[in-house]
């Protein structure tokens, strides 16, 4: 992998936190502009924002656990299903892997000693803060929380009188972040590889990232017209969207999925990026079909943004454009099974260790299939009817969403942890911590399924008493989910103050990030490598 | 093996940077447009009545300035490329003045327009059929969104103009100018677009 | 970066001025449904003297360059043909 080796214990350098710049103090990290101090600087707000978010959802589920008014009214559930979301899409899962792991490990995997752009890097980091900040501001000024659903859908959010202003402002700001990261990601990866870092020697996270930071590029945009359209609509009257002027609501749907569609691609992608970094490693084996995937993680990005209208089959939308994203829609699972069955080929016949990062991996393939698969389901335009709006759907994509990229994250901050910190976390704590997270994602999760089958409406604050039982079990499920991250997370945080320190290459791993000492120097490399191998070529 | 990335700029990495900030751009009036080829599908009649309201001849004459800008634009990174620092200057100064030029146009076409009761939520438009009010509120966010963008560029290019002086824009390396440039010529081409669209569909 | 000579910009403006031309005096007549593609042609044109000499994608050898214009083309033609299948099948 590289011409020099490394040492493995007895490194004196110095590490990017001993580093010393122009600034002191919280002020040599704020103004930092390298790239790994970027990266630990978003993981906190980042961890921050999926926490609140959590304990959004601990307060609905126990809304939830029986009918009628448990501990709120209905307007305070509207606000806290509408925050849950806005914070965990456009705060935790859609920013998360690409700023804090893309950040951190795409410069060195691809053997450079920062991304292309440092400065519009750091100024990524101050725009993502500035947009957090309006959000939060949103909560407690004007009309207060809002209460429109992540999605924010016309006529409804031009209407109400909550504060949809501040809000969306801050999703718009947060927007500009997104598109300066992806700028960054997508050029460094084109100018800084290092010599004999062909692009089929690149580590598929690379390829993983690289095809995300493309759609945020080109899809957050339309996102920012449209909340830009909502904003002047609510303030001049424009009427693009409003039926009494002669506008058209479907068309702010049209406009809203067409980014947030690509955007649940800009979610998992990463995450597919992660697995297919771990699995090779704890299946000491290549991965198998490398191409197949780094072209799959094209493909996704590709066809992915052209299925947008299947969150549309009942909104008026034509039967003729229903029948085109239904068709595109079951077109856009097939990489994604290339690389579900490129994984476990990886596996079979490897060497495995059932390290905690592996445990995060293969729970990721079990739940996004899952999820994936009662995606199909809801893709098809007869189920359609019948679980729009209701808890399957909310179901299938916490599957994909929590299944798939929560859990990849967990893998990541579990396969990471020791090159970033140069500390060890206890692994003897992951097992017990991952069983309860299992238990409870799925108890709180699979009840959905079948609630949205029997007919219960999603963001629905109150529902008929035959559907208690499955309710009530969802909520205890959410208990158990959130003992687990409680449990991973005290772990993880006991690791980082208080952990053994950890070996440079820890899990024997190729790609160029496990070459360096852990915690890596300022510049990443002592002397630019030449590459002469694959990624995952452990001999 | 020296490796000096710091030391040394990579004027493509910098161009292909900027040429996807660009690509953002297109996305973002790309939105805009598609809201305006729905409608005009669907309100034909009211939209090609709704333009003959709109002054031609200031819309080609804007649209002239403006193409002119991004000549004396695309002259003034070639005088810096010849190492001609002052004419560059100059034709800096030229292009920041059509700019100006072309906002001062449109300031008085808006002004024009609400005098005559047309802007969006009036009284008087909101009693006309709804396609014209789509027209004029498609009209007044795509040239307001496409009006901001220019003023956006005019304050770029005169930071640009600044730092020429500064001598940190120079023969050897105008990269800046030059990113500035496409910036510039990419206004001039949405404007390309909203022309015939809003002004030549008569 | 290739030097052009100051009278390539300079031709490049008279293209564009011609072509402006063209198109104000084109919307005169009456193509019915056509009229908005040749306008949009004409526009597509004089987009390409921007693009290629002004913006100098012409002179830019990366592969890159090359296909960012078609590939955004195409991308924001389909997302109008899609929104398309919607708003004119009703």
């Amino acid at each position: 992998m590289s011409s020099s080796e490394a040492p493995e214990e007895n490194h004196t350098g110095v590490s990017f936190y001993q580093e010393k710049g122009r600034y002191k103090g919280i002020f040599a990290w704020i103004f930092s502009t390298d790239h790994k101090r970027i990266g630990l600087l978003y993981f906190v707000p980042v961890l921050s924002f999926f926490f609140t978010a959590v304990v959004f959802g601990f307060f609905m589920r126990l809304e939830s656990i029986a009918p009628g008014p448990t501990i709120m009214q209905p307007q305070t559930y509207n606000a806290l299903f509408t925050l849950h979301g806005v914070i965990m899409m456009f705060l935790f899962v859609i920013p998360s892997i690409p700023v804090i792991f893309g950040n951190f490990f795409l410069p060195i995997q691809i053997g450079a000693r920062d991304m292309a752009f440092p400065r519009v890097n750091l100024l990524s980091w101050w725009i993502y803060m500035a947009g957090a900040i309006l959000i939060i501001l949103s909560l407690f000024t004007g009309g207060g929380p809002i209460d429109t659903g992540w999605t924010f859908y016309a006529p409804y959010s031009l209407r109400t009188t909550v504060n949809v202003p501040l809000a969306v402002f801050g999703v718009f700001i947060l927007g500009m972040s997104s598109i300066l990261t992806g700028i960054n990601l997508v050029t460094t990866t084109h100018r800084l590889r290092a010599p004999g870092m062909t692009w089929f020697r690149l580590p598929l996270f690379v390829w993983a990232i690289y095809a995300t930071a493309w759609i945020q590029i080109l899809a957050t945009p339309v996102i920012a017209i449209t909340l830009l359209l909502t904003l002047v609509e609510r303030f001049v009257g424009v009427g693009v969207f409003d039926p009494s002027k002669g506008g058209d609501p479907i068309l702010y749907q049209h406009l809203f999925w067409i980014y947030s569609h690509p955007a649940v691609y800009i979610m998992i992608l990463p995450a597919m990026g992660v697995i297919s970094e771990i699995i090779p490693v704890f299946a000491r084996k290549a991965i198998f079909g490398y191409k197949a995937i780094a072209f799959s993680s094209i493909a996704i990005a590709v066809v992915g943004s052209f299925v947008w209208g299947h969150h549309m089959f009942v909104s008026g939308q034509s039967d003729t454009a229903s029948i085109i994203f239904s068709l595109l829609t079951f077109l856009v699972a097939v990489p994604s099974a290339i690389k579900v069955f490129n994984w476990v080929a990886t596996l079979y016949k490897g060497s495995i260790e059932i390290e905690p990062p592996l445990l995060f991996a293969l729970t990721f393939i079990f739940l996004f299939s899952v999820g994936g698969l009662t995606g199909l389901i809801q893709g098809a335009l007869a189920a359609n009817l019948h679980l729009h709006d209701t808890y399957w759907v909310v179901g299938h994509f916490h599957y994909i969403i929590f299944g798939g990229m929560g859990f990849g994250f967990f893998g990541a901050m579990h396969y990471w942890f020791p090159k970033m910190f140069g500390r060890m976390y206890e692994k003897k704590w992951v097992f017990p911590s991952w069983v309860l997270l299992f238990i409870g994602f799925n108890t709180l999760f699979f009840p959905m399924l079948i609630l949205g089958w029997e007919g219960m409406p999603r963001r629905y604050y109150d529902y008929l008493p035959p559907l208690q039982t499955l309710h009530l079990i969802a909520t205890i499920g959410s208990w158990i989910l959130i003992a687990g991250m409680i449990l991973m997370f005290t772990n993880l945080f006991r690791g980082l103050f208080s952990g053994k320190k950890a070996s440079d290459n820890v899990w024997s791993a190729a790609t160029l990030e496990w070459q360096i000492p852990s915690p890596p120097p300022k510049e990443n490399f002592e002397e630019i490598p030449t590459v002469k191998k694959g990624p995952y070529d452990f001999r | 093996m020296a490796d000096n990335m710091e030391k040394h700029k990579d004027v493509t990495g910098s161009k292909i940077g900027m040429w996807l900030f660009l690509l953002s751009e297109i996305l973002l009036f790309g939105g805009l447009f598609i809201l305006y080829s729905a409608y005009r599908y669907k309100f034909p009649t009211d939209f090609h009545l709704a333009a003959g309201e709109l002054d031609r001849v200031l819309g080609t004459f804007n649209t002239l300035i403006l193409l002119t800008s991004s000549l004396t634009m695309a002259l003034s990174i070639s005088s810096m490329q010849k190492g001609k620092p002052r004419s560059s200057s100059l034709l800096l100064i030229a292009t920041i003045f059509l700019g100006f030029l072309f906002i001062g146009n449109k300031y008085f076409e808006w002004a024009a327009k609400m005098e005559h009761g047309v802007y969006p939520n009036s009284p008087r438009l909101l009693g006309r059929p709804g396609g014209e009010v789509l027209f004029f509120g498609l009209y007044y966010a795509m040239t307001g969104l496409h009006g901001l963008h220019v003023l956006a560029g005019i304050i770029l290019l005169a930071v640009m103009w600044i730092l020429i002086r500064k001598e940190r824009i120079h023969r050897a390396d105008f990269m800046l100018l030059e990113n500035s440039g496409l910036y510039w010529h990419l206004v001039d081409i949405i404007w390309i677009f909203l022309f015939p669209l809003f002004y030549l569909i008569t | 970066m290739k030097i052009l000579k100051y009278g390539t910009y300079v031709w490049v403006w008279v293209g564009l001025m011609i072509l402006t031309g063209i198109t104000v005096s084109v919307a005169g007549m009456d193509f019915g449904a056509l009229s908005i593609s040749v306008a949009l042609i004409i526009a597509g044109v004089k987009s390409g003297l921007v693009l290629s000499y002004f913006m100098h994608l012409k002179y830019e050898k990366e592969l890159i360059f090359k296909l960012m214009i078609p590939g955004i083309l195409a991308l924001l033609l389909l997302f109008i043909g899609i929104v398309f299948t919607d708003v004119a099948f009703r």
